[in-house]
């Protein structure tokens, strides 16, 4: 596995313990929302960084109280076709307000790095056969976006009328 | 017609470039099947039973000559020399190669047409009523929303990876041709208590193996709200939609399951948190778009009710298409001239590149270049003065294309069977061209006036035959292709599913079994009542008796 973050390459500080028995009590973990439930009071005090996997039929609610803990937030996509994290990552972002990394882990395919991008991840854990040159250029694949995500980029109706596009032909 | 502006544009050229290098990658073998497939899906290259076929987007059925001519380019220069309109505005190309396909998808791009999200489980091809307008009932002009939907659907970054496929149709007239009640999302325009025009907001309608007719979920949608509102559905369904069993994924499903009132209240939840997230649909966006519908340069001109009933009494095949295909226009002077693609010679909705050629030029000639694709796969003139009908009648009847039959039994939806599909268990285009056959006696088709036969050939109904006034469908019967009578169905404003009338008939018993029901509906019918009325009002017994015998 890779570890694809803000368009490079990085090395992975993080231990995803989200299906072990026993959290670490150092290092960086990834906990599953079950241990963060059942352990909370412990976990908010750790020095290092916590992070939290969401499995794709786990909600953005569940944790939209607590996002403040967290410096990873990873949401699982089980198979490319479930996308039901799309919608979960816009709910972090833009309902909650959630500022820190967002990784996409599981099914990750070169092909939904736009659409996640998008949405709110800005981290990706890809099969390392994937080449890192593909993911160079599948993100400049498409440059034009119709839809508002609150990403900081604008979309087509914004570019529209923001620099006054040339009169309809009728 | 909507033009592409330099941001369409660059999306759709950086669309099939993208799908260059993915094509490519897979001839080379570094995609496996597995891989590709999702992606060729997503630009609307499917795997069939015998070939690649490629699906493109006419959307909400509005074509171009020149965007006809290059389907005809395509047609001749990728596959056989001729192309086929499918129930959602479509057209498929049944005999693609793959190595082909970026270059057919370039040559759309160039007039401004696609495939992205024809196929996949996304939001696909909106589609809208074919007199969008230049319709009498028309209360506003449905195109408008339908590509401001179009844009906002095209790679939607939330909404591309839903539970299942979702379409959605568009209505500006209380007389629906776009059947949007049996669609994911309908919607219909009418005007609320304070006159403005907005939409009824219909889910959870469809076809398929479990049919539903839609709920609606809102009785008035302001048009500024429209795209927030979708979102809330869409993120709703997104997130709450089945993902266990792919039969039960569609949204007719969950709002099934939990009830109207319960999906309601969920998307009411999301859009009140949506609207203060999100950008409302700007009034300058929406005026931007409206202006590409402006109406062509109509001539004053009056109706020709003399001019028309002296050339129809002159001429007896010119009054049968007049009668059946000819469309009252909102413009004094002008009709709506529908071309029926169901002539004895070609599968229902197929066209030869040469009739796609010829077709185009009368567009030039006698409609402002533009063209119509309807759900019923017909195509339609929607600008001809009225005193040029006889002349362009004469033109379509040397290219096959002036069967007098809109909207009666010969017109029949077929989906493509299993002469192409790989998923069919029956053929579905042999019985409609048997069923044209023995309807070949015009005054008889004539006699048993307006209906709607409707042909699939398995239960994923692509063919719509559980709203059919007549549906029927094909299965396989131990090898054998047996076929199931529904009546009753309905599409319309008033949509209904329809009711099977027992058990299947062998393929040669069909037509028989067809005749069977007609001539039943003959006897019982009050003088002008159509088949649907005179079903609604009778019910099954007299059908089910002639067809099977009193048990």
């Amino acid at each position: 596995m890779a570890l694809l973050k803000d368009g490079k390459i990085a090395d992975d500080i993080y231990q995803d313990v989200s299906q072990d028995s026993i959290v670490p009590v150092i290092g960086p973990v990834i906990v599953s929302l079950d241990q963060w439930d059942a352990h909370r009071a412990s976990l908010v005090n750790r020095k290092d960084p916590l992070g939290i996997v969401l499995g794709s039929d786990e909600k953005a609610e569940s944790i939209a109280a607590d996002l403040a803990h967290f410096d990873l937030v990873a949401l699982e996509f089980p198979k490319f076709r479930d996308g039901r994290a799309y919608s979960t990552a816009r709910l972090l972002r833009s309902r909650y307000g959630y500022k820190g990394e967002l990784r996409a882990v599981g099914d990750v395919l070169l092909e939904q790095l736009h659409f996640m991008s998008r949405v709110g991840f800005n981290s990706f854990l890809v099969k390392s056969d994937d080449a890192v040159s593909d993911w160079e250029t599948a993100a400049a694949d498409i440059t034009v976006w119709y839809q508002p995500t609150g990403d900081g980029r604008p979309s087509v109706i914004e570019l529209r009328h923001k620099h006054g596009s040339k009169s309809a032909a009728g | 017609m909507y033009r592409y502006d330099e941001f369409d544009a660059c999306l759709v050229t950086e669309r099939v470039e993208q799908f260059r290098r993915q094509t490519e990658r897979r001839l080379g073998g570094e995609l496996t099947e597995d891989q590709f497939k999702p992606l060729r899906l997503m630009n609307g290259l499917y795997l069939q039973l015998h070939a690649y076929m490629l699906r493109i987007n006419v959307p909400y059925g509005v074509l171009s000559s020149r965007q006809l001519r290059q389907l005809a380019h395509i047609a001749r220069k990728y596959d056989k020399g001729y192309g086929h309109f499918t129930t959602r505005q479509n057209m498929q190309f049944n005999w693609i190669k793959l190595q082909d396909a970026p270059d057919a998808l370039a040559d759309l791009a160039a007039v401004e047409m696609h495939g992205i999200q024809s196929s996949g489980n996304c939001v696909r091809n909106t589609t809208s009523d074919q007199y969008a307008g230049v319709a009498r009932d028309e209360i506003a002009d449905p195109r408008v929303y339908c590509e401001i939907i179009r844009q906002w659907s095209t790679l939607h970054p939330e909404f591309s990876f839903l539970p299942r496929k979702f379409k959605i149709a568009v209505t500006g007239s209380p007389n629906d041709r776009a059947a949007v009640k049996v669609h994911d999302i309908g919607l219909r325009m009418h005007r609320n208590a304070a006159g403005e025009p907005g939409f009824e907001v219909i889910v959870g309608g469809g076809q398929g193996r479990t049919p539903f007719v839609g709920k609606t979920i809102r009785d008035w949608l302001a048009p500024d709200d429209l795209l927030t509102y979708l979102d809330a559905i869409l993120r709703v369904y997104n997130l709450d939609g089945r993902r266990d069993n792919m039969y039960k994924a569609r949204i007719k499903i969950l709002v099934h399951q939990i009830g109207a009132d319960e999906f309601r209240r969920r998307v009411d939840a999301e859009w009140e948190h949506i609207r203060t997230e999100e950008p409302q649909l700007p009034q300058a966006e929406i005026d931007r778009i409206n202006a590409y519908f402006a109406p062509p340069a109509y001539a004053q001109l009056d109706d020709q009710p003399a001019l028309l009933a002296e050339q129809r009494a002159k001429n007896q095949s010119f009054d049968a298409w007049v009668a059946a295909n000819i469309a009252e226009h909102k413009v004094p002077g002008y009709a709506i001239v529908n071309i029926s693609l169901k002539s004895l010679r070609l599968p229902p909705g197929d066209m030869t590149a040469a009739q796609m050629d010829a077709l185009a030029e009368l567009a030039d000639k006698y409609s402002f270049g533009e063209l119509r694709v309807n759900h019923r796969q017909n195509l339609v003139l929607p600008d001809v003065e009225q005193s040029m009908l006889q002349e362009l009648w004469t033109a379509l009847q040397k290219l096959d294309l002036a069967t007098p039959n809109i909207g009666h039994v010969s017109d029949i939806i077929a989906c493509p069977g299993l002469d192409y599909c790989a998923l069919a268990n029956a053929r579905s285009i042999p019985l409609a061209q048997e069923i044209n056959r023995r309807y070949q006696d015009m005054d008889r088709v004539h006699e048993i006036g307006h209906l709607t036969i409707n042909i699939s050939g398995c239960m994923n109904a692509c063919g719509h035959h559980h709203v059919g006034h007549i549906g029927i469908l094909g299965v396989d019967k131990k090898g054998k292709e047996f076929y199931q009578f529904t009546l009753g169905g309905s599409s319309d404003q008033n949509a209904s599913l329809g009711d099977r009338t027992g058990p299947g008939f062998a393929a040669e018993d069909a037509v028989d079994a067809l005749e069977t029901i007609l001539n039943t509906y003959l006897q019982v019918r009050d003088k002008g009542e159509r088949f649907l009325d005179t079903y609604r009002r009778v019910g099954m017994q007299p059908f089910k008796e002639a067809l099977y015998g009193t048990a």
